[in-house]
């Protein structure tokens, strides 16, 4: 079971929440200048790492807000909780 | 290779059972191979069976990180069906069936496809409008399909719970549908496939690709650089992994799916059951285990273990359809690395490098799939044009928009 800690809630069971898939995606534009492929690079294609992945989750069982969170896709490990208008930080094995 | 048959069997009594050989060999790689194929699981086996028997290519390698079968070929629950909604997904699967219903035949490896019906059951009146529109989908696409009403359900399950909190409302049967042992599967493609020549090398990881002017070379390895005029991936949820070593990307996310396996017991369920309600599916073992599984842990994993929350949901629906397993205990829980597409169908084809294929995307239902993707993904790379039947499940569908949505169509989870 994961335990995220929310950044306004505090540490919470993972059932609490929901996880909205990779973060920092940046939608191009404007819209008539953006071919089949990007758009659909935008739409649907992902990183996937196995690793490290900046992901966007939802507090849905509690204050309801959306935050950022690296996670290890492998060990499950949160590696760290950051806002949700933050840039991706930079994740070595110091910050781990 | 040698035959199996009741008399071999019978002779092997009478030997002390010392006459048998080992149904694959152990090879050290080749410098150089036309295909190699990376994954030994069931869907790159079946490929390396196929281009060897169907296409006389038999200078073929199967790369296998681990063992054969020990990803999510060991680790479904064995469930085969063809009950889908879209017709190029219905005649794809229903080729997968029809090839499982000759499979040991074919193989001369006894795969025990047991055909004992599949059940999908309507608990809610949204459920019931799915279960019609699936039921006529299903006539439409040729696939033969009973409605029943709860009577006729409870007559032939009558285990089902007499009061459950979700009712039973009526149920689709695919009588065709069942289950399969899943290493024999693989064990059995393996053996046909080293029979014909394939070299089936295991422990050997792929570490990177050799690759020039967008066209394929070879491959790097744990056991030493290999050269390949092509190269055809199939291996599941670590296929970004690959593709970001060959550099591109794929609309994929990796997920873990679990299952669990109960004590055995004597004989209790003769079917397989999907309780639309839930979202869980239970069918009986061989062995008299109970098999049964839910939905995926909702986030991007590469961890081969689910969390207990998911492992909760599923039992209780199982509880609530069987209130009478609620005291059997729990014997394995695991879970396999599951890559899912975003419109529930795989990609079977043409990757963005020359001479590289992509056998990917099946989501949380690739076991059935074994027989007709390995069939359809020889076709493809030996003739460097897909096969009729994955023309629809190529890479361009999402730029195009031609998306095959089962999810929403099938109601299918994966």
């Amino acid at each position: 079971m994961l335990q995220i800690t929310c950044p306004h809630c505090g540490p919470r069971s993972e059932i609490e929440f929901r996880c909205g898939g990779e973060s920092h995606i940046q939608r191009p534009g404007p819209p008539e200048d953006v071919s089949d492929a990007k758009w659909s690079e935008y739409l649907f294609f992902r990183k996937n790492p196995k690793g490290i992945h900046f992901e966007r989750w939802l507090h849905r069982f509690g204050c309801g807000r959306w935050f950022n969170i690296a996670r290890d896709t492998v060990s499950h490990e949160v590696v760290q909780e950051y806002p949700i208008d933050s840039l991706a930080p930079t994740i070595t094995e110091k910050t781990r | 290779m040698k035959r199996y048959s009741a008399l071999s069997l019978f002779r092997e009594g009478l030997n002390d059972q010392k006459g048998w050989q080992a149904a694959w060999r152990n090879p050290e790689p080749k410098s150089e191979y036309d295909v190699v194929i990376i994954g030994g699981g069931g869907h790159g086996l079946a490929t390396a069976y196929y281009l060897a028997k169907e296409h006389g290519i038999t200078n073929v390698a199967v790369l296998e990180k681990g063992w054969i079968g020990g990803g999510n070929t060991g680790r479904n629950t064995t469930v085969i069906r063809s009950n889908y909604f879209f017709r190029e997904s219905a005649e794809f699967y229903d080729f997968s069936v029809k090839l499982y219903e000759g499979l040991s035949q074919e193989l001369n490896y006894n795969i025990m496809f047991s055909q004992r019906g599949m059940w999908n059951i309507a608990q809610d009146r949204h459920g019931l409008e799915m279960l019609r529109r699936a039921a006529n989908a299903m006539g439409l696409n040729g696939v033969p399909a009973e409605f029943h009403n709860e009577t006729e359900v409870r007559r032939r399950i009558p285990l089902l719970n007499d009061t459950p909190r979700f009712p039973i409302l009526a149920g689709l049967l695919q009588s065709r549908g069942g289950t399969a042992r899943h290493d024999a599967v693989a064990w059995g493609y393996a053996r046909g496939a080293d029979d014909r020549g394939v070299d089936i090398i295991q422990n050997c990881e792929v570490t990177g690709f050799d690759i020039k002017n967008g066209q394929i070379r070879g491959v790097k390895t744990s056991k030493g650089k290999i050269k390949a005029r092509k190269v055809a991936l199939a291996v599941a949820g670590h296929t970004s992994v690959m593709a970001e070593k060959a550099g591109f990307r794929l609309p994929i996310i990796s997920y873990a799916l679990q299952a669990c396996v109960s004590e055995p017991v004597k004989p209790v369920l003769d079917t397989v059951i999907m309780a639309m309600g839930t979202g869980v599916y239970i069918s009986q073992s061989d062995k008299g285990e109970l098999v049964f599984g839910g939905g995926i842990d909702h986030y991007p994993s590469y961890a081969q273990r689910g969390n207990l929350p998911v492992m909760e949901h599923t039992a209780a629906g199982i509880v609530d359809l069987f209130p009478q397993f609620s005291r059997m205990r729990f014997l394995r829980q695991w879970a396999g690395i599951v890559d899912v597409m975003h419109d529930s169908t795989p990609v079977v084809g043409k990757s963005p490098i020359d001479g590289m294929y992509l056998n990917c995307g099946w989501g949380t239902g690739g076991f059935k799939a074994i027989p007709a993707g390995g069939f359809c993904f020889a076709h493809t790379i030996a003739q460097d044009e897909p096969h009729h039947l994955i023309a629809p499940f190529n890479l361009k569908r999402f730029e195009t928009g031609a998306l095959i949505d089962e999810a929403a169509g099938a109601g299918i989870a994966h």
